[in-house]
């Protein structure tokens, strides 16, 4: 059995919606280097709706595929639907995930939070109640 | 295009038709057991024999100090537990270096659980082990060092006879991990002086499964298998006679093809590296010039390892990373780090070995599709202004 499942290696070799959103309402990175996890959203919300996404991530296989599937499962929904993204809905879509790569999911998930939160913040929106605590990557102890 | 280009010849490496020819008769039709009395055993004993004056003839040794075990990692672990065994009663301090592989590495922190004391060696930018450095660690209670002959993931040649000659003035026994290194540099007990030596046949073309210890006379040490009292009561267990011909065969083959083979490598490895080194915010790591032939080690800055490598197997391309994620710990590179590379970097490290079957038109395959798979993770990658 491969390392990868076929979802997560056409997300990999193909990522869809890669780049950074002109005129973005909502941004958000996460992770950082010395874990070898950057994730960053960037997104144009309108009437509510993310009408456009684009990601951008330094990262191995499944950072890649998880943050461009993060991208495709988030795409023209609202930003409630948006909030409801789960790290095990983005691993599921890609047909699974190794256990010791279930990390990189969360990372997606939460570098979609943080690109909301953001679209709260500039409002002047305090976005913890809504969007919850944007916590570092702990996926390594540093 | 569908192509193969096996570029991790540090990994492991296919089985020459020498070996496959010299290990054949051993598993079709002379399998018979070397300890057997009979003359169908007494030849199987012969071709025991053979292989091990092959082995010693190649390291400039003499056959009763070469013993036969079942790869690299089993030499590593017998020479340092065995040492650690025989010599406990005189100290138990052991050195070692900061980029040793697994083997020796791991050996030595079980060894601490036991109450060894271990000190490791820090290394150069280069990964380089300095014999000062040495000689400042070492104790009256002292009784092995152990140094790797060439660093598996950056290709760093140590200056083993002074580190040698270093521990016996410190009154320590010396043992070199030579696993990348036989077959590939010329590798001389006599001249290194070293007391014990650990090889590992799919290293140069021989079969996995299959490795030796060279042990220099009189040096104690315990051993590891108890049982029918093989390799001279050293190392019981029935003789891998398959595996051990085709070891001897495949190393008298490297040998004698060496200088020759050395030089392609190096000028091909050289053509490699001018390549890769003209990609931006590129670093060549390892020694310039005191590294094994067909190394080429790199850190692309702002991409990511595991990555890099998948692409290149998209593209036919064999290779391998020191990064985190690719690594089952989670941790990177212990060799990169030790070199003093700064962490968020040593995710974006590629190793390229080569070997005797790559060509000129692999190396500018490797140089057109790693410059082509870098620049793409650079387009995907936040911390990458274009």
């Amino acid at each position: 059995m491969a390392l990868y499942s076929d979802k997560v290696m056409d997300h990999f070799t193909n990522p869809r919606n890669v780049g950074e959103v002109e005129n973005a309402n909502a941004v958000g990175q996460v992770g950082n280097a010395v874990c070898g996890d950057i994730m960053k959203m960037s997104m144009r919300i309108e009437n509510d709706i993310i009408q456009e996404v684009k990601f951008k991530t330094f990262g191995c296989g499944s950072a890649i595929a998880t943050s461009s599937m993060a991208t495709e499962l988030v795409k023209g929904k609202s930003v409630d639907e948006a909030l409801k993204l789960t790290n095990q809905a983005v691993a599921e879509a890609l047909d699974g995930l190794p256990p010791q790569k279930m990390h990189c999911s969360v990372l997606a998930e939460e570098a979609i939070r943080a690109a909301l939160a953001d679209y709260y913040t500039r409002q002047g929106i305090n976005p913890v109640p809504i969007v919850g605590c944007i916590e570092d990557c702990d996926c390594c102890n540093h | 295009m569908s192509r193969f280009l096996y570029a991790d010849h540090a990994a492991t490496t296919a089985l020459s038709p020498a070996a496959l020819e010299a290990m054949l008769p051993l598993m079709q039709t002379e399998y018979g057991n070397p300890s057997s009395l009979y003359s169908f055993g007494q030849q199987a004993k012969e071709v025991l024999d053979n292989a091990r004056a092959q082995v010693a003839a190649a390291l400039h040794a003499d056959p009763s100090e070469i013993f036969f075990t079942s790869g690299g990692t089993e030499s590593d672990n017998w020479a340092v537990k065995g040492v650690a065994e025989a010599r406990k009663n005189k100290g138990r301090h052991i050195i070692t270096s900061a980029v040793e592989h697994h083997a020796v590495l791991y050996t030595a922190k079980y060894l601490e659980k036991q109450g060894f004391e271990v000190t490791y060696l820090p290394v150069d930018g280069y990964g380089m082990v300095s014999p000062d450095s040495l000689r400042a660690a070492l104790r009256p209670d002292t009784i092995l060092v152990s140094v790797m002959t060439a660093n598996n993931e950056v290709g760093t040649i140590q200056p083993i006879k002074e580190l040698a000659q270093a521990a016996h003035e410190g009154g320590a026994i010396f043992h070199t991990d030579a696993v990348q290194a036989v077959g590939h540099i010329p590798v001389d007990v006599e001249e290194l002086g070293v007391d014990l030596l650990s090889l590992s046949g799919h290293k140069f073309c021989g079969p996995k499964g299959a490795g030796a210890l060279y042990v220099r006379r009189a040096v104690p040490i315990s051993s590891l298998f108890h049982g029918g009292g093989q390799e001279h009561t050293r190392r019981s267990g029935t003789e891998n006679t398959a595996g051990i011909a085709g070891l001897a065969a495949a190393l008298a083959a490297a040998v004698a093809a060496m200088p020759a083979e050395s030089a392609r490598l190096t000028a091909l490895r050289d053509k490699l590296t001018a390549g890769l080194s003209a990609i931006p915010r590129t670093r060549f790591t390892g020694h310039p010039t005191q590294r094994l032939p067909g190394n080429a080690s790199f850190i692309f800055e702002c991409i990511e390892g595991e990555a890099l490598i998948l692409r290149l197997s998209a593209l036919g391309i064999c290779s391998s990373t020191g990064s985190a994620c690719s690594s089952k710990s989670l941790e990177p590179s212990h060799v990169l780090m030790a070199m003093g590379l700064p962490h968020e970097i040593v995710h974006g490290s590629l190793r390229l070995t080569l070997g005797e079957e790559n060509t000129e038109e692999d190396v500018d395959y490797l140089i057109r599709s790693v410059t082509q798979v870098v620049a793409g993770l650079r387009e995907l990658s936040p911390i990458w202004e274009g």
